[in-house]
């Protein structure tokens, strides 16, 4: 059960590093429009 | 910068590619997954040929399903639509070639390696360390080449798709890292620093997220992106989408100890598993409900369009497999579901409806986009589509049928405290026919691939030879060479290059943290494990090199693909095979073995059940003793000679992580090994048993199978 010690550390480093790739999301504008990307995806005509 | 130029810049050369690499592996999925559901319908389909054998199909099938069909899949589709979503071309174009051939080429060594019998022994991690060491480096390629292009990206926003695709490209590189630490003992022979309790742990932690980020993630990804494509229409809420995203990242790691459940394992770490895996299905649901939302007002298309119809009916599969896992994470439903047919069928609603599905749906969708012209025959595509919904229908009923008959019959108790059926083989007999109904309901489905072959091809065919587009991702002015690689990085404004720090600096700090520790850590811990307190009171002895020699004979078998040896905490368990397995009695095992699934019995306590010859005659003719059963024969064990060349190397490796031998038994281990193998086999030869047995294989195996359940005792 030792491996515990790796392995809780590692998931909630995974969910820290997450969490720190949110909040930059969040800081570069990632969230600040969430109506208008999903029209701009099918704007592209894909042929 | 005009849409015509950005689209003519993007590369489809490789898309293309992936996306016939993903047909061709598909097929090869398809058929070992049919042949192996013969073996079990019958033994006769495994020829008596050891290549062939159910134990080393199962792995080659698994493998070639998940990381063959599946990962071109992904390849695919992520390379396609990522270039659209940020408006630019991959990153580098030598990176992904050598992205394609190296994947192309592990997939090829998997498929000469695992018949050979070469293998870790671990479920969906089976590829020996060279490989492993490969899939890290064309992995790590891939997500370079991801990450760089999203810093190159000509579009701010990073489509929720791109988040999915990126948190499996973090996520599986750090599981297969931690799973692959091991030490080799060969060229293509290792032992993983963990054991038993931890080797599980380790195991599942990473099966289990396989399943969730090579399964799950990418293809959510692919969903966000071609159901709104497919019928232009935007998806039913972003919003939804991103916090689907969020949710799944957080939850999903915590989730594996569910396959460990009713073991050995401690109880606080089956209910955390327990707990996260019921948790899973909100954020599931949610995103089975945002993509077929994004259908609303459009059944008529959807009735209409192939490519809409394999989209939406996988969508609904993904409903019901993260419906039905978290179900069987209960720990009271998992003692009828876990070591049954119910697993398979969870998993093949997943792998046929969920990922083969969408999979189809993409391709249907890009084959005519890529090569500029319409599909050949739509209604082809649509026989397609029913051949494929009834296969899969056939096959999860037979085997939910199967798993839940077999539970029930291995569970029952009568009034009087005995097992209703003492036999297991009673069990199997009464399953067999199902398994026929299931290699049928595979066969359908892999009949409708057929005729997706021929409409691609036919597809490709109709294509205008001179294509713009073919020119186009050919265009040798517009490929990038390598050397534009390195002078791109520098062409670009510093506020580009400032921009996409925080994700790249981020990520490999993360990658070079996580393989230190994990390298310097994981083998200390490993080692210091074995003195801590729940083996305190227990006293195991270690393998002997004869018995050690059997261990890896039984591991490239694959037997534990058809025996587990872990005898769990339910009454049933214990009536049937003695009394539960503690953590000690795993402790020296590296690998763990506790096996998935139960075709036959658990082995765990089979030591001293029947004398050595009984094993003799069973290995090589199962049927001779219980004649109904479905194990496969294994003459070349009575034929092969007992290979001791590395024993004394595969001795002190485990010396070394902690297994107490003593260096005069590692260096007399050859020695040792005879001995005991002549004395073994004098015995059986003179209870009537086949001659000149001393220097085979099957003397080994023997010697282990009689050491199950008789290293441990209590102090
Ligand atoms: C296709 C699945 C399958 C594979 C692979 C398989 N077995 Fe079996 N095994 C069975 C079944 C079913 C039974 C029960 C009927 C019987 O005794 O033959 C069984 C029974 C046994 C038994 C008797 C257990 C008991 O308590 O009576 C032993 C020992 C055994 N197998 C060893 C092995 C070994 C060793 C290997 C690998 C070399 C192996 N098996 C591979 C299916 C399998």
């Amino acid at each position: 059960m030792g491996i515990l010690i790796v392995l809780v550390p590692l998931a909630l480093l995974l969910g820290f590093f997450f969490v720190g790739v949110f909040l930059w999301g969040v800081k570069s504008g990632q969230c600040d429009d969430l109506e208008s990307p999903k029209h701009r995806m099918l704007l592209e005509k894909d042929d | 910068m005009n849409e015509e130029s950005i689209k003519e810049q993007y590369d489809d050369k490789v898309v293309k590619y992936f996306l016939v690499a993903t047909i061709v592996w598909a097929g090869v999925a398809l058929l070992l997954g049919i042949y192996a559901a013969l073996e079990l319908a019958s033994y006769k389909f495994n020829l008596g040929l050891q290549w062939f054998t159910f134990g080393r199909i199962r792995p080659l099938h698994t493998n070639a399903a998940i990381f063959a069909f599946a990962g071109n899949t992904i390849f695919a589709g992520i390379y396609h639509s990522m270039q659209r979503l940020l408006k630019t071309r991959m990153w580098s174009d030598a990176v992904s070639w050598f992205h394609f051939w190296g994947w192309q080429l592990i997939i090829v060594s998997a498929a000469i390696t695992l018949p050979l019998g070469f293998t870790q022994g671990k479920e969906y991690h089976e590829l020996e360390w060279p490989i492993d060491i490969a899939i890290a480096v064309v992995w790590v390629a891939f997500g370079l080449n991801m990450i760089q292009t999203i810093r190159r990206r000509k579009e701010p926003h990073i489509y929720v798709a791109i988040w999915f695709y990126l948190a499996t490209f973090v996520t599986v590189a750090l599981l297969h890292i931690v799973n692959s630490i091991e030490i080799p003992v060969g060229y293509l022979k290792s032992y993983p620093v963990y054991a038993g309790v931890q080797d599980a742990l380790v195991q599942w932690w990473y099966g289990h997220n396989a399943v969730a980020f090579f399964l799950t993630t990418p293809f959510l990804g692919l969903m966000y992106y071609y159901i709104p494509k497919a019928v232009n229409k935007p998806v039913y809420s972003y919003r939804l989408s991103v916090v689907h995203f969020w949710s799944l990242v957080f939850i999903y790691i915590w989730a594996g100890p569910h396959h460990l459940l009713n073991t050995a394992l401690p109880e606080w770490a089956q209910t955390l598993g327990m707990v996260f895996s019921v948790m899973l299905w909100i954020p599931s649901w949610g995103g089975m409900i945002n993509g077929l939302m994004t259908l609303r007002g459009a059944w008529d298309k959807v009735k209409a369009d192939p490519v809409l119809k394999f989209l939406a009916t996988a969508t609904i599969f993904y409903g019901m497999a993260t419906f039905e896992g978290p179900l069987m994470s209960i720990k009271s439903v998992s003692e009828l579901a876990h070591y049954t047919d119910w697993v398979i069928a969870h998993v093949h609603g997943g792998a046929l409806g969920w990922n083969g599905f969408l999979s189809f749906g993409m391709i249907y969708y890009l084959v005519p986009k890529l090569w500029k012209t319409n599909l050949y025959s739509k209604s082809l595509a649509e026989t397609h589509f029913w051949l494929g919904t009834v296969g899969i229908v056939i096959y999860m009923l037979s085997m939910w049928t199967a798993g839940i008959s077999q539970g029930m019959m291995l569970n029952a108790v009568d009034a009087s405290g005995h097992l209703v059926y003492p036999d297991f083989v009673q069990t199997v007999t009464r399953i067999v026919p199902l398994y026929w109904v299931r290699a049928f309901g595979g066969v359908m489905y892999f009949i409708g691939y057929l005729l997706l072959v021929y409409n691609v091809i036919k597809t490709i065919k109709l294509a205008p030879k001179a294509a713009p587009a073919v020119a186009g991702s050919s265009n040798p002015v517009l490929n990038v060479s390598v050397g534009d690689l390195v002078k791109s990085s520098h062409g670009e404004g510093p506020h580009r290059v400032l921009e996409g720090m925080p994700i790249i600096l981020t990520v490999l700090a993360v990658v070079a943290v996580l393989v230190g520790s994990v390298i310097e850590i994981v083998p200390m811990i490993a080692a210091t494990d074995q003195s801590s307190v729940e083996y305190a009171n227990f006293k195991v002895k270690p393998l002997t090199s004869l018995q050690l020699a059997g261990r890896d004979l039984y591991i490239r078998e694959g037997c534990y693909l058809c025996h587990s040896q872990m005898i769990r905490t339910m009454v049933s368990d214990v009536l049937r095979y003695g009394p539960a397995n503690e953590m000690a009695d795993s402790r020296y095992d590296h690998p763990f073995q506790w096996g998935s699934k139960r075709t036959g019995p658990d082995l765990a306590r089979v030591g001293g059940k029947y004398p050595d010859l009984w094993h003799f005659r069973h290995m090589l003719n199962p049927r001779d003793i219980v004649t109904q059963s479905i194990m496969p024969e294994y003459k070349w064990l009575l034929e092969q000679k007992l290979d001791l060349s590395s024993i004394e190397r595969r001795m002190s490796a485990l010396q070394g992580l902690g297994v107490p031998y003593t260096d005069l038994e590692v260096s007399g281990s050859v020695e040792d090994a005879k001995k005991e193998a002549a004395a073994l086999a004098a015995a059986v030869e003179k209870d009537g048993g086949p001659q000149g047995m001393a220097d085979k294989e099957i003397t080994a195996l023997v010697a282990y199978l009689q050491s199950l359940g008789k290293q441990t005792e209590k102090k």
